[in-house]
């Protein structure tokens, strides 16, 4: 198992948001997770990473057989689980590649690895950003300093390509793209799928997955997963809404 | 040198990195153990004559250094700033100090004393011109130890382009007539209470002539040092950028690690005639103390700029991580029509440092423009005070101020405070302030974080970030030390 999450139970400011949430992911499959507004979608995202306020209180996560919750949020990073935000912060002055170059060390360093060559460097991370079309320029920038809304959604994609993470985890990554940006943010995810990689793919709506073709679908509301099943699900889920579910 | 800026950028933040990964704390707090010549604690008028007397001055320099003193006996030290302070006891410093070895003055660099070398060595200064040929840098440096300059490098290539760059003792002797004529001008020996006491008792610094239309071939670099117990320094530096003339100037510091708090209180006065230029650039890391603010510098600086002549700039940047306490405010007197000054500066409080620091742009020819961009940092229990002064005389035709103040906060025990003062006498003067203040947001560190990059690289990266602006206005060779040096000061700033 690449992911397992058992009985997780937690809160934000003293309100419990997950109540008991269990999930597997094999490695290589793509998982959707949807779900009404507030239902504990973002939650979940900032537990896996490790976000400071959310508070676990019971239940377990295992990554690759190691116990997640033990371990802070950077060294999470490094042993391979990316987090794609919803809501990319600027920092300004701080160039996308310096942030990019830090975020590659770090990783080498954890794993004993020496740092990378300053020129192969740019030339991989040139490479990874023609997929996601994003002009060489844009990377001496500021983090997202006065990107657009689609702009930091591909630069998310970006960081992800160049760090190749083991377990990408897309919180609402499709929200506020026009078709065009959708479908270079859906590329950019499936040129990373392989056998040995995971991605859970947190979205509103159906429109993602027609790029990206889910594994599994799950309904995650009131805190637990409600429902799982194939894609067919999603498209269900199109059409009825999730009213339905909620009551049940 | 590095193959792209952003080759150099990852370079550094490896350093950076390495240096927090290793928590290594101060880093120039060593003591070099060498018999020293020292006049006993206490300033009157004997000890100045002493002073006067050991550098073979002329008498209008030692008058120079009496009527200062005498007016200084009248003036109070000024308590407006906002920093607190056990005040100093004037009588419990000496005023001189050299190395014994050098009582007869070393006349080459070999007959310096090998451990002075080495104390240079230990702080990465290549003095030797064989060592300076041998790396990178195109940069002369002259070396200030305690109250004597040991060396300055690169003599004969400067000599060659007609640049003076020397002691401004040994200015007295070469150069009466050019000293004569600026020393004083720029910084009146009563100009405040620190100015009037660095007047009296200056006992070295660097002089600098740039003779008309002449580009400096070189950065020239000075680097102070204090290392004597209970001493202070003293230092006076003049520099005069004759027509047409460009010099870029570096100014580096350093002293070690002391309980108790040492004096620094300098002039530095610059005058750029027409159309010349002057960058003047420091990285301050005076000893800052220690976490519970015992010990540590008293940056107590005069750092004024001339733009004497029409078209002339100068520029000041600084980058301010060292001291206990920090009282300074380069400044610019516009005075020719068309002139520019500049003010870059990053300052960093951590711990129980203080800095009330700042600029004053006084405009009074036409058209003349000014620039400030102030980036203060603080964290710990630090305060940090921006006080800027833009005031724009009557003559002051179609004068220009940009004034950009940004404050970033780390933690919730320190302090921020912008103190911006303004005076307009020409209705046709513009005049536009902005000033932030912000704090690292938890957004921004968990970004990081979720990328890989630690807590202390994050916050370090960030702050880099911040202070953008002002690194880029540095010399290359002083970017890369001063990110270091705010890495190494931002530690323990976390968690």
């Amino acid at each position: 198992m690449l992911l397992e999450i058992t009985n997780l139970h937690a809160r934000v400011d003293e309100k419990e948001i997950l109540k008991g949430l269990n999930l597997s992911i094999r490695p290589g499959e793509v998982h959707a997770i949807m779900g009404p507004n507030g239902a504990g979608k973002s939650t979940l995202s900032n537990v896996i990473a490790g976000r400071e306020g959310y508070e676990v209180t019971d239940g377990s996560i295992r990554f690759l057989g190691r116990d997640l919750l033990a371990l802070d949020p950077e060294v999470r990073a490094c042993e391979g689980i990316f987090l794609g935000f919803q809501y990319p912060v600027e920092i300004p002055g701080v160039s996308n590649m310096t942030l990019l170059k830090a975020a590659v060390n770090a990783r080498r360093k954890h794993s004993g690895e020496n740092e990378i060559a300053p020129n192969d460097f740019l030339t991989w991370v040139r490479e990874q950003a023609k997929k996601v079309r994003i002009d060489p320029k844009m990377l001496s920038r500021g983090v997202n300093e006065g990107f657009s809304g689609g702009e930091k959604k591909r630069n998310e994609i970006l960081q992800m390509l160049v760090l190749q993470p083991t377990l990408m985890i897309l919180d609402e990554t499709d929200s506020g793209l026009d078709i065009d940006a959708l479908k270079i943010v859906s590329d950019g995810i499936n040129a990373l799928r392989g056998p040995a990689r995971s991605t859970v793919l947190v979205t509103h709506y159906q429109r993602l997955l027609d790029y990206v073709q889910p594994d599994f679908v799950h309904v995650l509301a009131r805190g637990r997963i409600v429902r799982s099943g194939g894609p067919e699900l999603a498209r269900e889920l199109e059409e009825k809404g999730y009213g339905w579910l909620e009551a049940a | 040198m590095a193959a792209s800026p952003d080759a150099a950028a990852t370079q550094n933040l490896r350093e950076v990195t390495e240096m927090v990964a290793s928590r290594k704390l101060y880093s120039a707090g060593f003591i070099t153990d060498i018999e020293a010549d020292k006049v006993p604690p206490g300033l009157s008028e004997d000890v100045i004559r002493l002073i006067s007397a050991k550098k073979d001055e002329p008498e209008w320099l030692l008058n120079f250094r009496l009527k200062a003193y005498r007016r200084w006996l009248t003036m109070t030290e000024p308590e407006w700033a906002n920093v607190d302070y056990e005040k100093v006891d004037y009588q419990s410093i000496s005023y001189y100090s050299q190395p014994k070895s050098m009582k007869d003055g070393p006349k080459s660099l070999d007959e310096v004393d090998p451990k002075l070398l080495e104390t240079y060595k230990k702080l990465g200064i290549p003095l030797r011109e064989q060592e300076m040929l041998a790396g990178v840098q195109n940069v002369a440096v002259d070396v200030v130890f305690d109250s004597v300059s040991v060396g300055t490098t690169f003599k004969k290539k400067l000599l060659e382009a007609g640049v003076v760059f020397c002691p401004l003792s040994e200015a007295v002797k070469t150069h009466p007539e050019l000293v004569r004529k600026y020393l004083g001008s720029v910084v009146p020996f009563a100009d405040n209470f620190f100015a009037a006491l660095n007047t009296a008792v200056f006992t070295e610094g660097s002089f600098v002539y740039i003779p008309k239309g002449t580009r400096c071939p070189m950065e020239l670099s000075t680097y102070f040092r204090i290392n004597e117990r209970n001493t202070g320094q003293f230092e006076r530096t003049l520099i005069i950028a004759d027509e047409g003339s460009h010099v870029s100037y570096l100014e580096g510091c350093t002293a070690p690690q002391r309980d108790e708090n040492q004096l620094h209180a300098a002039v530095v006065e610059l005058v750029a005639l027409d159309d010349a230029e002057i960058k003047y650039s420091t990285v301050q890391n005076w000893y800052p103390g220690d976490e519970e603010g015992r010990g540590g510098i008293y940056n107590f600086v005069t750092k004024r700029g001339d733009c004497r002549g029409p078209r002339s700039k100068i520029s000041w940047t600084q980058v301010e991580t060292g001291s206990a306490i920090t009282w300074k405010y380069p400044s610019c007197i516009l005075r020719g029509d068309d002139s520019v000054g500049e003010f870059y500066s990053v300052a960093l409080t951590n711990h129980r440092q203080q800095a009330d620091t700042g600029t004053k742009m006084i405009h009074i020819g036409k058209r003349t423009k000014s620039t400030i961009v102030s980036k203060g940092i603080a964290a710990g229990r630090g305060q940090q005070s921006y006080r800027g002064l833009v005031r724009m005389l009557e003559s002051a035709e179609g004068a220009r101020n940009h004034t950009q103040c940004d404050s970033l906060l780390i933690g919730d025990r320190c302090g921020a405070h912008t103190f911006p003062y303004t005076e307009v006498r020409n209705p046709s003067a513009t005049l536009e302030h902005e000033a932030t203040t912000s704090k690292i947001s938890e957004d921004q560190m968990f970004y990081c974080r979720a990328r890989g990059i630690g807590e202390e690289e994050a916050v370090s990266m960030i702050v880099n970030g911040f202070c953008k602006d002002v690194f880029k206005e540095l010399p290359m060779e002083f970017a890369v030390e001063a990110q270091k040096l705010l890495a190494v000061s931002l530690e323990g700033a976390v968690g």
